[in-house]
């Protein structure tokens, strides 16, 4: 599974201030050190609030480049603030993200076909999250379906089938799982798949760490791709790196954690 | 319509191992030797890169190796006393594109040479040959892990390749070639997961040696236990293909030392009558095994007979014509 980083994030104090003092150093840190703990995408947000989401956009994507050359993960519902991030980036990015709405898919898929770049599509629409699995899936396939025709293959495309907290919507444990293995049957080659892991432990629940990298593994040996989550949780690191030898994605070797984060 | 040719794509390589120096590189050499570089799997070109040969060495020892089988006598009796005459022997009448020269004399049980003499020896046939050189110790650690530094040492400059690193005796060896420029082999007894985890060890030592490990997974005569030797060697090369760099380095085999431990090639005509005139055997043999390693993906074979030698570095020349379309 691959990490996508989701520290830099303007709704962290550090990164605010970052922002509004044009400060890049907790910037840069936090890019190294997503880096040295596994991430192998960085997620960039400026977070709720901004005065001006552009700049501030341009502003974190620049600093991030100096110091790394991970791919980037531009996090925002803004597409405007995505389209003028997409200019500065060096590598392909990553566009995080759309719904399955047409007007929207339009807006993406356009600006990926023209910056080679990824898109995460979520499995929902102006109705919302679906709660089964079917639901789930016919989005799925409406999001292959109309990136396909933007000419974009489906293995540009990161499927997130949206994660409720478990303690406020346990009965959608199972359809994430079974939406995350129907997906990788809907075309060859098949979509990839992500989720936004701190999702299933928001809002008060205890053990937020052991709720989050438990659900990781499960999703995993389900066929899940990639997650934004914290790079910086070593419990968790060293989980997935355990779930990716027991489903033989790596081969053992007694230093195989630090392998999986230099890798 | 037209019929499209599915072709595996992967997503890294294996990495290239340099072996010797030229007087422009600072050694002695007359020519390197490049190991490795593989993007796909042995000898389908028609899929990815093979930008290397595979390469064969010939084994030389720095004493008389008595326990060798008689019939080596008639290729190399006459040199076996002189290890630079027997490397150049090897080099000039049977096609060595590599000199291993096996440091026995250190053997502390037999001669007990000691490192300068060693280091010496290894002197003798750099001035003997132009061709890139192996050093490997006589296996007992305690010793090797004495003689290995002053090796290095002598021959600064020459890029040898030196062995054999082992999980439990890697640090010595390791330090002499970082601090002698030299490259590495890591040996590992038929186990992907100690192979893997020794490159990890020798790299957290040197990052310098990055590019300069050759693995050695231990290979097995046909006969064996060959299929173990294969299993984890094609294992290795796909993990090194889909981006393992812990995997992705060149490979080495002792397939003579191996072979003419057989009982296949020492037993004579005269006690198993129904197996065939004993040379030729013991010769088809060696070539046999290394063949099936080529078919691993081995990048180096060390071999003893001029004739098996000969056969596998025919077939090496097919193997290597390109079959892309």
């Amino acid at each position: 599974m691959i990490i996508i980083g989701e520290r830099i994030n303007g709704m962290f104090t550090d990164i605010k201030n970052a922002i509004s003092n044009e400060d890049p150093a907790a910037v840069q840190e936090w890019a190294k050190k997503q880096k040295e703990g596994g991430a192998r995408y960085l997620d960039i947000n400026v977070g709720p609030g901004s005065a001006n989401p552009k700049e501030a956009m341009k502003f974190l994507i620049e600093a991030t480049q100096e110091v790394s050359d991970l791919p980037l993960c531009l996090d925002s519902t803004n597409y405007d603030v995505i389209e003028e991030g997409l200019k500065v980036c060096k590598n392909p990015a990553m566009i995080n993200s759309v719904p399955a709405e047409p007007d929207k898919m339009d807006r993406v898929f356009s600006l990926a076909k023209e910056f080679d770049a990824e898109v995460i599509g979520l499995a929902k629409n102006q109705e919302g999250i679906p709660k089964d699995a079917e639901s789930r899936m016919a989005l799925a396939m409406e999001l292959v379906a109309t990136a396909d025709a933007y000419g974009i293959s489906a293995d540009m495309l990161y499927i997130d089938p949206l994660v409720l907290p478990c303690n406020v919507a346990q009965d959608h444990g199972p359809e994430v799982f079974e939406t995350l293995r129907q997906i990788k049957l809907v075309s060859d080659p098949p979509p990839k798949t992500v989720v936004g892991l701190s999702n299933i432990s928001q809002g008060g629940i205890k053990n937020r760490e052991l709720v989050n990298r438990t659900f990781a593994v499960m999703a995993m040996a389900n066929g899940l791709d990639a997650a934004i989550a914290d790079a910086d949780d070593e419990e968790l690191i060293a989980a997935v790196a355990t779930a990716r030898i027991i489903l033989n994605m790596d081969i053992y070797c007694d230093s195989y954690i630090d392998v999986f984060k230099q890798q | 319509m037209s019929v499209e040719i599915l072709k595996e794509k992967y997503r890294s390589k294996v990495g290239e191992v340099v072996l010797g120096a030229t007087s422009e590189q600072g050694g002695t050499r007359t020519n390197t030797v490049t190991l490795g570089g593989e993007s796909t799997l042995p000898f389908l070109h028609f899929e990815g890169e093979v930008p290397n040969k595979p390469v064969v060495a010939m084994e030389v020892w720095d004493k008389r190796p008595d326990t060798w089988n008689q019939l080596f006598e008639n290729y190399y009796g006459d040199v076996y006393d002189d290890p630079a005459e027997w490397a150049k022997k090897c080099v000039n009448e049977y096609g060595a594109e590599v000199i291993t020269l096996r440091l026995q004399s250190a053997d502390p049980e037999t001669t007990d040479a000691s490192p300068e003499e060693c280091a010496e020896n290894v002197k003798k046939v750099l001035q003997a040959v132009g061709v890139p050189l192996i050093v490997l110790g006589c296996g007992n650690n305690e010793k090797d892990n004495q003689v290995m530094p002053k090796v290095g040492e002598a021959a600064e400059g020459e890029n040898l390749l030196l062995g054999v690193a082992e999980q439990e005796n890697y640090k010595a060896i390791t330090s002499a070639c970082m601090a002698h420029g030299h490259n590495i082999i890591a040996q590992s007894p038929i186990d992907i997961n100690i192979c893997k985890q020794l490159n990890i060890l020798i790299l957290e030592m040197s990052q310098a040696l990055a590019n300069k490990i050759v693995i050695d997974p231990t290979v097995a005569a046909l006969g064996y236990g060959i299929e173990y030797s294969y299993s984890i060697m094609e294992r290795a090369r796909l993990g090194a293909l889909q981006g393992d760099k812990m995997l992705a380095m060149p490979t080495i085999g002792n397939i003579g030392m191996e072979v003419w431990k057989t009982k296949e090639a020492n037993i004579s005509e005269e006690e198993q009558p129904g197996w065939g005139e004993l040379e030729e055997r013991g010769l088809l043999w060696e070539a046999s095994t290394a063949m099936v390693y080529l078919q691993s993906g081995i990048n180096l074979l060390v071999m003893r007979h001029p004739r098996a030698v000969e056969i596998t570095k025919s077939h090496i020349e097919d193997l290597m014509k390109d079959n892309s379309y």
